[in-house]
């Protein structure tokens, strides 16, 4: 007879263990579901990259904006009717120039100012950008579709503290006398991110 | 910890899986558990930085092999029984199979005595500090060398807040380095900024 409780248990799936930490919850009365619903919701149409771009388009057009913006950006963000987290202290805005370039990574885990650029899309947080983008920045932005010009300085951000970082993009050429609105819709998370220029 | 999660400049790994207008989620379970955790984060159960630290403690294969989610799910569960809301045998005769945890934490730490209050533009040098708990400076700049350019707010001081230890808020410092410090010839030229807490610096020598 083999030796039942030696026997190792295969492990659940994912969807199993997470069903069993939900209902645990729901038994001890801290109602999940109910918070499941707002998550969902703050995730889906709270926390959008859109906010991030109304930031930019802003900074772009209201000079006076923009330097309140850089003197102290989670206040800034305020005057647009946005917010972030209590443990989001601080959010430094990068400004890209024609000769500079950001871009912001975590490479301990997958902090970002997602209340403002969104939540990080899943390459930033797989351990490839984590690894790499620190140390072959400019390698890894070219094969994401970044080609920079030799001379263009790159300035890579950890993500290490409850600091927050977002880019400010360099505005396009041909956009003179864009309302903002107009020019919110060429601002992508990417270029939040500073892996892309627009 | 010199842990897995410490990935800054670890090498083999190949392209970044990027895709246009990437997705956050995949899967439904996904977003549940990341609401599941940040409910726990709000009930007072556990904080992030505890949040953080038991991820960090995933066994290095676990850690590896697993999903984003599945990291968040492991840290979740880990914490919630350690704080005794709930055990692993009433998580594995509801899952209907094993649930593995991450391994135990090590002890953490206060802040350090000697630190000071710096400014933009002061050259500094991060301490060779090695710790066996939580800590958010990642191996790639330990000893090396920079210059702060920016200042934050104070902060909780992850080395104590990760294990429910009484510690004073420090700043941070955004500390540039060279890449060519960090990794000699063997990294592209740019700077490399660091949001690095006060108890892991020293003014440069």
């Amino acid at each position: 007879m083999p030796d039942q409780t030696h026997q190792h248990q295969a492990t659940a799936s994912v969807e199993a263990r997470t069903d069993a930490i939900e209902a645990a919850f729901h038994e001890r009365g801290m109602e999940p579901a109910n918070f499941i619903r707002e998550f969902k919701h703050l995730a889906e149409e709270e926390w959008v990259p859109e906010n991030g771009a109304r930031v930019v388009a802003k900074a772009w057009t209201d000079p006076a904006f923009r330097e309140r913006l850089f003197a102290n950006g989670r206040e800034a963000v305020t005057e647009l009717g946005l917010s972030m987290p209590p443990h989001h202290r601080h959010l430094v805005v990068l400004e890209n120039t024609p000769n500079v370039h950001n871009v912001i990574c975590c490479t301990l885990c997958s902090c970002t100012a997602f209340s403002i650029i969104g939540l990080p899309p899943d390459w930033y947080k797989d351990l490839e950008y984590r690894a790499r983008v620190v140390r072959q920045s400019r390698t890894v932005l070219k094969e994401m579709g970044l080609d920079l010009p030799a001379d263009m300085e790159i300035r890579v951000w950890d993500t290490t503290a409850d600091t927050r970082y977002m880019v400010l993009p360099v505005r396009p050429e041909g956009t003179e006398g864009w309302s903002e609105e107009k020019l919110a819709g060429l601002v992508t998370k990417d270029a939040m991110i500073g892996v892309s220029r627009l | 910890m010199d842990g897995m999660h410490d990935l800054g400049g670890k090498q083999g790994f190949g392209r970044v899986r990027y895709s246009l207008r990437a997705q956050t989620f995949h899967e439904p379970w996904e977003k549940r558990v990341n609401a599941l955790y940040s409910l726990a984060v709000k009930l007072g159960i556990f904080n992030m930085d505890e949040y953080r630290h038991a991820i960090e403690r995933m066994e290095p294969r676990h850690y590896l092999s697993a999903s984003y989610y599945e990291r968040s799910l492991t840290s979740l569960a880990t914490l919630c029984v350690e704080k005794g809301i709930l055990t692993q045998e009433e998580l594995e005769r509801r899952a209907q199979g094993a649930f593995p945890l991450a391994l135990p934490s090590a002890p953490g730490r206060t802040n350090v005595a000697t630190r000071e209050t710096l400014k933009v533009g002061d050259k500094v040098t991060v301490k060779s500090h090695h710790v066996h708990g939580h800590v958010r400076m990642p191996g790639y700049i330990r000893g090396k060398s920079g210059v702060v350019v920016g200042v934050s707010p104070p902060y909780p001081f992850p080395d104590a807040h990760g294990h429910g230890i009484e510690a004073e808020h420090e700043p941070t410092y955004d500390v540039r380095f060279d890449a060519r410090d960090l990794w000699s010839d063997a990294a592209d030229p740019a700077f490399v900024h660091v949001g690095v807490f006060e108890s892991y610096l020293e003014r440069a020598k």
